[in-house]
């Protein structure tokens, strides 16, 4: 079963419900992975001890102009979608725009005179660690100053989906477009992570018009509860929206996440919280076989 | 001048302190390009609101009736959006790109290109100025496209008006939104707090920075959760010189502010924190 841990807002506990729910399967006895599709923070491996096993470059297609060859015609410029294809044929200027491409080759295709040449650009890394319990975790890192976050993310995805595992947790990037729909297209379930403010529940909403337009099944966990206020308690009452648990606001919970340490390992409560959690996720999974 | 406030990480406080100095500097327009999460209207209330629709991007469709089923349109498709379904071609929506490459080969004419314009834009006076924010429909793709958008609109607007600030309450994370917010702006103020992961990001968030800004700045936000951090925050910034123009220690009335729907000088002006803020408001617009 594939679970991805997303939220709307930023900074709502994506990763902090991630690694302690991915440690708590596993003391259930349950093979787990965690994958960190965050490719433009990702964060989730800072909280174990791990070595590296594997890595894999991601490259993108990415067209090189030779401008020598060019009859500045601009079939290419008129291809491109992306405004990516700075041409000014007066002045015999053509080049590519880097960070507007979206590698989708059109321009090859347009150019009938062997003007692009095609080629490949690094946008990130996939690698693959393992801690001493021989359990996988993956995690997808988007090169700095790349663009290419999508790609990036399904490519991340897809190399951790072929491993086999009861569960595949899946630390999904903020937001509520793109990025938000690629973790949750390629998951069984989404948990929504929140906090119970006038942010959260704004972003919170925006996410969840999108998982219903998606028809994908989710749960909410409420972070920092206690913190705001309760008008988030009142749309999700409001909406029958199921409320998977509740994480109290404390200092001391911050400061064990500030230090990269897991609750789960600290407090007792805690502790208990998220093998609830684990239980409520399996029985659901129960309900679809 | 255009001031922009990024982080990497999200949720470490960019919009209530933004919020703050927009309430600061008075005669501001006041911009949020975090697109997919707006939140500034929710502390700023705007009248005359002007509602526009953007059209984020464009899906492929193929029409069954017309399709020969020559296989090209899949041949072409760099984003692997077209399947062979019980024996007609299909595109799929969430992993088309609306390239629009199959639609321009198609042998028949099957494809259609078709518009989404869900997307809205909104331009409104407020009490401190006016606020341009953009707020994408569900499931639209989040493309700097909206952002450069919104962010010439709040230029022209500055020249008309003549206003001279116009600060941005950007998007988490240092892909594409954050390369539109960031592309041309005169100050960078990246909000991090002291956590291994906040302070990761702020690395990520800098190397990419440096590369389009040279006047950044960093504010630490609840810096006393671990003061360890800090100063190893403090000690990187030191390194490539770059000011730690404020360390605001955790307070939860930053909560109660927000809560209330008020900037954290609405709420409470006798605050500790606010002469942090104003500090650092004064630093950053001057120096």
């Amino acid at each position: 079963m594939k679970i991805a841990i997303a939220s709307g807002k930023g900074g709502t506990g994506k990763t902090f419900v991630s690694t302690n729910l991915f440690k708590a399967f596993k003391d259930l006895g349950y093979s787990a992975l965690l994958v960190d599709a965050d490719v433009e923070c990702p964060n989730s491996l800072l909280f174990y001890k791990l070595k590296k096993v594997d890595e894999t470059i991601v490259k993108e297609y990415r067209p090189i102009i030779h401008s020598e060859k060019c009859v500045y015609c601009g079939l290419c410029a008129d291809y491109c979608e992306y405004n990516a294809i700075f041409y000014v044929p007066e002045l015999k200027q053509i080049k590519l725009l880097p960070n507007l491409c979206h590698g989708c080759k059109a321009c090859s295709v347009a150019c009938q005179y062997g003007a692009i040449e095609d080629s490949n650009t690094e946008i990130g890394i996939v690698s693959s660690y393992i801690d001493k319990g021989k359990n996988l975790y993956f995690e997808g890192r988007l090169k700095e100053g790349s663009v290419s976050t999508i790609p990036m993310i399904k490519s991340t995805i897809t190399q951790a989906s072929k491993q086999l595992s009861d569960f595949i947790l899946i630390d999904s990037p903020p937001g509520t477009s793109c990025t938000f729909i690629q973790t949750s297209i390629r998951s069984d379930f989404v948990i929504l992570v929140t906090e119970p403010t006038p942010y959260g529940l704004s972003d919170l909403r925006q996410a969840i018009l999108t998982l219903d337009s998606m028809n994908k099944s989710y749960g909410v966990i409420i972070n920092r509860a206690g913190l705001g206020n309760m008008e988030l308690y009142d749309y999700l009452s409001e909406n029958n929206i199921q409320i998977l648990g509740e994480i109290p606001f404390s200092k001391e919970i911050a400061r064990i996440y500030t230090q990269g340490d897991l609750v789960y390992d600290k407090m007792e409560d805690m502790n208990l919280l998220y093998r609830e959690l684990c239980k409520k996720i399996i029985n659901y999974g129960n309900s679809l076989s | 001048m255009e001031i922009a406030f990024l982080s990497g990480k999200g949720g470490t406080g960019k919009s209530s302190i933004c919020s703050a100095f927009i309430s600061l500097a008075n005669n501001v327009i006041a911009v949020d390009s975090d697109v997919d999460a707006t939140n500034l209207y929710l502390i700023f209330k705007t009248n005359d609101t002007s509602q526009t629709n953007y059209i984020s991007g464009k899906n492929a469709v193929i029409n069954p009736d017309f399709c020969i089923k020559c296989g090209i349109c899949k041949t072409l498709c760099q984003f692997d959006a077209i399947n062979f379904i019980n024996g007609n071609y299909q595109i799929d929506p969430v992993s088309c790109d609306g390239c629009a490459i199959c639609y321009r080969k198609c042998s028949s004419n099957a494809i259609e290109m078709i518009h989404s314009d869900e997307s809205k834009l909104y331009v409104g006076d407020f009490e401190y100025g006016l606020l341009i924010y953009g707020q994408l429909a569900p499931g639209e793709e989040n493309s700097g496209k909206f952002i450069s958008v919104i962010r010439n609109i709040a230029k022209k607007k500055a020249s008309e008006k003549g206003i001279d600030k116009i600060i941005i309450d950007g998007p988490p994370g240092i892909g594409c939104p954050f390369m539109s917010t960031i592309t041309g702006v005169d100050k960078v103020v990246l909000v991090t707090e002291p956590s291994k992961s906040a302070f990761m990001d702020l690395k990520r968030a800098l190397d990419v920075a440096r590369e389009y800004s040279k006047q950044i700045y960093v504010i630490i936000n609840k810096y006393d959760l671990n003061n360890e951090i800090s100063n190893e925050i403090q000690f990187y910034c030191d390194k490539f010189k770059i000011p730690i123009v404020a360390k605001i220690p955790f307070d939860k009335e930053i909560v109660y502010a927000m809560v209330n729907k008020q900037t954290i000088i609405e709420y409470n002006k006798n605050s500790k924190i606010v002469g942090i803020l104003k500090d650092a408001y004064e630093y950053i617009i001057n120096k």
